[in-house]
């Protein structure tokens, strides 16, 4: 968990940081050389690098801290260690992250709590923090993450869960019972990223056809495109084109 | 290729091709179908759609019949599924405005203005006061056409078809200012991170003013056409039953879950582009049914020309674009002899005048700007609900992530819970009332 020295303290307030290094910095990519763009004070972190590693001190500000208190209350707090080793504040939205085995009874009671009342799962997405070099991309590292929006109407607040998994063991308790909204969304999950749901009433692919292969919002799904010739030019398909990282 | 005939089955006859094995099926083997009747005669599994008029695009629905009564209504979709999220991920944030407008193709400038919040909160900026005010402007404008689209295809479905051909000839009049504003019908990529492509042309505000003055009366029209028509209330009335309880559980937002009695209208309830400045009301309905879903939608009509109205009043002249010019995008187009094209002042500048710019112009269009690592969560309330925005960035200069919570997706889960136990001819009536677009819906 060790950053470059350099780094500047609202860059961690962001939570820009990574493990191991992998930062690249200025607006347009130049090192060295003057950076006559300007913007030189842009930290960036390699791909997959996007999920910071530290975790916000207290207070967090805002409601925050009454739900973090209020959470802890309801499920007590040797259950709230275990489950949430990690939270992130960062651009004013809150992230618990959640080991999985205890993301069901964390998610009752955030619906059920009287202090909670998180009465809607906004959104279930997955993202995949998969990179193909650097320290990111070790192996058995928990790359594919489902992502949970919960919204209190009572409150008016917004918090945002999430989970992390291997794509070796992609096992992922579903939340359907608790929030059956998430019933499609948890399919569109395992479509896309190849998530399983335990518990899910009927895990089938959503979007793409039943008999496909793979997993298709993976980082490491072939696009499979082609070349297009056009006016003289060739124009490579887009995984393959300049990136300008 | 071999062609070895299979006669086990005379419906299903196979046959091997390099290509793999074909199957001929044939039909006409009802009478052998094993284990039918222990399902009862009257039990009929009906398949409707995916290319059926009234199932709103490309939606499949599997329905089990008693009699004409529903018993199972299952829900398949994903033929329009095009792959726009992943698309993303291998363009610039500029070019992905153009790829969300493309998802709910009847609310374009909201996938607009849900991405653009999204990558502007990433970004840390907001665009000037002008780009707001417009911005809401034209978002209101394209709720009435898209409630408008939702009310003509809900009166095509239940065989009012006058409902049809009015609110499409009133959509035609929000689709000329559209045209006017951005350029284009649909699918405008007019809102961009950090402001707006372009400023409003000249004699926009006038054409807009023509139109709030016309369309009151329109809707007075639908109302004389439909709200008072005993067929049409019967048909709508108590179809499509759910309740504030049954929306929550499964999702539901927009104007569903408002007919069902929860004034939940992220304009109001979590305000942003400055809606919590504009006088307007919240319509709901008490009777979580068709009925009410319609009563809201025409009286959301309303609401939105007052808003329209409000934000023409309050326009100040000002830029429309962020000033930073790491990220605004350079390009000033404007309307020469040969059409719409890059203005000359700025090829002047950027070529006789200011070597920086030359710059930022040329690394802006190719590679775009970086935005900071992080991830944000940013919902707008769609025509059809709770429109959200989960981007996710690693502090290059392409998304890393950009995950669609469509309204129109999420809704279309409560299609079994207000179809069974009805009748088949209220199904059309429940799906009809929650206005699912299929670009949005499978993206």
């Amino acid at each position: 968990m060790t950053g470059p020295g350099d780094r500047s303290g609202s860059d961690a307030a962001r939570g820009v940081t990574a493990p191991g290094g992998g930062f690249r910095k200025g607006a347009f990519g130049v090192t060295g050389s003057g950076d006559t763009s300007g913007f030189g004070g842009l930290v960036r972190v390699e791909p997959g690098g996007a999920v910071a590693l530290h975790s916000t001190e207290r207070p967090y500000g805002g409601y925050f801290d009454e739900v973090t208190d209020a959470l802890v209350e309801a499920v007590g707090q040797a259950t709230y260690d275990a489950a949430v080793h990690r939270v992130l504040v960062d651009r004013g939205e809150i992230t618990y992250f959640v080991a999985r085995e205890h993301l069901l009874p964390l998610v009752q009671a955030l619906r059920d709590d009287e202090a909670l009342r998180f009465e809607l799962c906004s959104s279930v997405s997955g993202v995949d923090y998969e990179d193909s070099g650097g320290p990111a991309a070790t192996p058995g590292r928990p790359r594919l993450h489902v992502v949970y929006h919960l919204t209190s109407m009572t409150y008016r607040r917004r918090i945002r869960l999430e989970v992390a998994v291997t794509a070796e063991d992609p096992h992922v308790p579903s939340v359907t019972g608790v929030y059956p909204t998430a019933d499609w969304q948890e399919r569109e999950t395992w479509d896309m990223f190849g998530v399983v749901f335990d518990g899910h009433p009927a895990l089938t692919r959503i979007l793409m056809p039943d008999d496909w292969d793979g997993h298709p919002q993976r980082k490491d799904y072939p696009l499979g495109g082609v070349p297009v010739e056009y006016h003289d030019a060739t124009i490579p398909p887009p995984d393959t084109r300049r990136s300008y990282r | 290729m071999s062609t070895t005939y299979d006669p086990v089955d005379p419906y299903a006859g196979s046959y091997d091709t390099t290509e793999g094995r074909v199957y001929t099926v044939t039909g006409g083997d009802w009478d052998q179908t094993l284990g039918a009747e222990a399902y009862g005669e009257e039990r009929l599994v009906v398949n409707m759609g995916p290319q059926h008029p009234s199932t709103h695009g490309v939606l499949r629905l599997v329905l089990d019949l008693e009699g004409e009564t529903v018993t199972k209504a299952r829900v398949v979709i994903g033929y329009l599924h095009t792959g726009i999220e992943k698309n993303t991920e291998y363009r610039t944030w500029t070019q992905g405005t153009t790829f969300v407008t493309r998802m709910d193709y009847l609310s374009p400038l909201y996938n607009e203005a849900g991405y653009c919040l999204a990558v502007e909160k990433l970004l840390g900026v907001e665009a000037p006061q002008r780009a707001q005010t417009i911005r809401v402007l034209v978002m209101e404008l394209n709720r009435i056409a898209s409630h408008l689209v939702a009310l003509a295809t809900f009166g095509m479905e239940m065989g009012a078809l006058t409902g049809m051909t009015n609110g499409f000839r009133e959509r035609e009049l929000v689709l000329d200012l559209l045209e006017e504003i951005t350029g284009l019908r649909m699918n405008h990529a007019y809102i961009r991170p950090g402001g707006l492509a372009q400023d409003l042309p000249e004699g926009a505000v006038e054409h807009i003013r023509e139109f709030l003055a016309v369309m009151p009366a329109r809707v007075a029209d639908f109302h004389k056409l439909l709200t008072g028509q005993p067929i049409w209330q019967r048909r709508l009335k108590d179809a499509g039953y759910l309740d504030v309880t049954g929306c929550v559980a499964l999702g539901v937002t927009g104007p569903v879950l408002r007919a069902a009695g929860l004034p939940w209208d992220l304009r109001k309830v979590e305000p942003y582009l400055g809606y919590q400045t504009y006088d307007f009301e919240v319509p709901t309905a008490d009777t979580c049914d068709a009925w009410g879903r319609y009563l809201v939608r025409m009286a959301e009509v309303n609401e939105s020309l007052k808003i329209v109205e409000q934000a023409l009043d309050r326009l100040e002249p000002g830029p429309v674009m962020v000033e930073d010019k790491k990220i605004a995008w350079p390009a000033q187009l404007s309307l020469g002899p040969d059409g719409m094209g890059n203005s000359l002042d700025h090829v002047r500048h950027i070529m006789g005048q200011s070597m920086e710019a030359l710059i930022h112009h040329f690394k802006l269009v190719t590679e775009g700007f970086r935005v900071p690592a992080g991830q944000v969560y940013v919902p707008v309330e769609s025509p059809r609900g709770e429109l959200g925005y989960h981007v996710v960035s690693d502090g290059g200069t392409r998304p890393w992530r950009v995950h669609v919570r469509d309204p129109s997706f999420v809704n279309l889960q409560a299609t079994a819970a207000m179809s069974e136990g009805g009748m088949i001819a209220d199904v059309i009536a429940a799906i009809a009332s929650l206005d699912p677009v299929m670009g949005g819906c499978d993206r």
